[in-house]
């Protein structure tokens, strides 16, 4: 946790002062858009305001019906160059990036550091200004160590795109699960959204009580004691002054449903058994698994959600997963959407050579 | 709202009614012909003139809505304003589209608008209708259709009120100080 905290005073808000004022309109001068100032990264959601998250998601309607066409391609990303720079093993975020840069117009390039000179025990500040010299203009990062984007950001040029660092965030799962909940339920202020698995390791779960309480949701959430970051106590909600403010913290997985509009299962990863947090898998499923029976204590219709990749029969039961209620491969195909309207919106601002 | 008035509600009507009348003119009719209005108030101002010409037609006339944002050459200012779903809910192949826009300006829009519309098909033709042309040029584009041919400068702003956004439908022009939000 507080390691985790010590990175979020990000670079991304001491840059913002850099106003543009020459936006222009066929009908003349134009009122400047909230993003007339230019924000250059994405690491997290805490230094985004709701007024920029709702921006985002309004992009990403624009960007839904890019991606329905025949033709799914777009100059608007034309020239720039991205690259995807994975240090931990991913299929869906990192192909959601590229296709997103891809319809976009953008040139895609994808370095897998297992496959890289990263390999050769290249440092990451060397493997950075690396990249700096082949002038990119984004730059998507996952990396295994919490807050190594923000290093990223300080090094480079390029807009950095967070794709998940550590148990820290993940802002893009993030955007893309109140893009779901917002489509499907008209809106996030006021809903009742349950966040039930290990709280304490996940950086979707993290990124997630950020931007649901930042839009307003009331969020309740369900883990094992072990997995529960400091601060939050079963039965009670979390404190004052605490980042995650608010959040109730359930006593078992039936208070947590209970009238829930949305439940977001997480992945239980199964390194956290070895390190003692979890005494079997088969324990967690019965007491925290996600199941047809359980599911009917939520509000009827509730959505079902999940990151992925899933452990169907641990943390989420097969029928639950491919039911009526999952949306699970609709978060897929949203954040293709969402990433697009964050390459756009970060993509399209920076210049070359600043 | 200060300024200069340059069309009341009622000229605009007007000014739209002649539009209908000349589409109608300049296509023998109506056959497949599709109005692509440009957000955002391109759109309501073509959701008028399908009226207009439905009116005299007595038969509906298809109509969409296209967000050019994507298809600009400032990209740095355009992504300053979130992307509008494109809504065309027809094939553009093969028939007559009109674009209908607010204002024709440096004519950089309406050509961001022909290649975004072009990528959803091949028009047989490609018309342009505006409610305010006021010069200023930078590209060889110009309208099919004016409403009204309004002289400006640059410093100078025209601002369509339409009802559906703004309550009322009016056309102004407002002088800036200079240097002030100039374009």
């Amino acid at each position: 946790m507080a390691r985790a905290r010590a990175v979020i005073a990000s670079p991304a808000s001491s840059r913002r002062g850099q106003a543009r004022a020459d936006v222009r309109d066929e009908a003349g001068p134009a009122q400047a858009g909230l993003w007339s100032r230019p924000r250059r990264h994405l690491l997290d959601l805490d230094d985004f305001s709701p007024e920029e998250i709702r921006e985002l998601m309004r992009n990403a309607d624009g960007m839904r019906e890019v991606l329905s066409r025949n033709v799914r391609k777009t100059p608007a990303l034309r020239g720039k160059t991205i690259i995807t720079l994975f240090f931990e093993p991913s299929t869906r975020t990192r192909v959601s990036f590229e296709q997103a840069g891809k319809v976009l117009g953008a040139d895609v390039i994808n370095v897998n550091a297992s496959a890289s000179s990263v390999a050769k025990g290249e440092s990451l500040l060397n493997t950075l200004r690396t990249l700096q010299a082949m002038k990119i203009d984004v730059l998507v990062m996952r990396h295994p160590h919490s807050g190594a984007p923000y290093f990223a950001a300080r090094h480079l040029d390029a807009a950095v795109v967070n794709a998940g660092d550590g148990t820290h965030a993940h802002p893009t799962q993030a955007l893309l699960d109140l893009y779901t909940i917002e489509r499907h339920l008209g809106g996030v202020a006021g809903r009742k959204v349950a966040i039930i698995g290990d709280i304490l390791y996940s950086r979707v779960a993290r990124s997630n009580l950020l931007g649901l309480t930042k839009m307003g949701a009331q969020v309740t959430v369900c883990g094992p004691p072990t997995l529960l970051p400091a601060g939050f106590k079963p039965g009670e909600s979390v404190p004052e002054g605490h980042p995650y403010e608010g959040v109730m913290v359930a006593q078992g997985i039936d208070e947590a449903l209970e009238g829930a509009d949305a439940v977001m299962v997480l992945r239980i990863q199964r390194e956290r058994q070895d390190a003692g947090h979890l005494p079997s898998l088969r324990e967690y499923s019965r007491v925290y698994g996600l199941n047809s029976g359980r599911l009917k204590l939520a509000k009827p219709g509730a959505l079902v959600m999940h990151p992925g990749p899933m452990n169907e029969g641990i943390e989420i039961s097969p029928d639950v997963a491919h039911g009526d209620q999952a949306v699970i491969e609709e978060q897929v195909s949203n954040g293709v959407a969402v990433r697009m309207a964050v390459l756009y919106t970060l993509g399209a601002g920076v210049r070359r050579g600043r | 709202m200060p300024g200069k008035l340059i069309l009341s509600a009622d000229e605009i009507r007007r000014a739209l009614a002649r539009i209908a009348h000349e589409v109608l003119e300049r296509n023998a009719g109506v056959d497949g012909v599709a109005l692509v209005g440009i957000a955002s108030r391109g759109v309501h101002i073509a959701a008028r003139l399908a009226r207009a010409i439905e009116r005299v037609e007595d038969r509906t006339v298809e109509v969409g809505a296209l967000d050019p944002r994507l298809y600009r050459d400032d990209p740095e200012t355009a992504a300053a304003h979130p992307v509008v779903p494109t809504e065309i809910d027809f094939d553009v192949e093969g028939r007559p589209v009109v674009l209908v826009d607010d204002v024709l300006y440096t004519g950089r829009t309406i050509r961001a608008a022909m290649d975004a519309l072009i990528d959803l098909g091949r028009p047989s033709s490609i018309q342009l209708a505006v409610l305010v042309d006021r010069g200023h040029r930078e590209l060889p584009i110009r309208a099919d259709y004016v409403g009204k041919n309004v002289p400006t400068s640059r410093d100078e702003e025209i601002r369509v009120l339409l009802r559906e956004v703004d309550g009322e439908d009016a056309v102004v022009l407002i002088r800036h100080a200079r240097g002030e939000g100039g374009a």
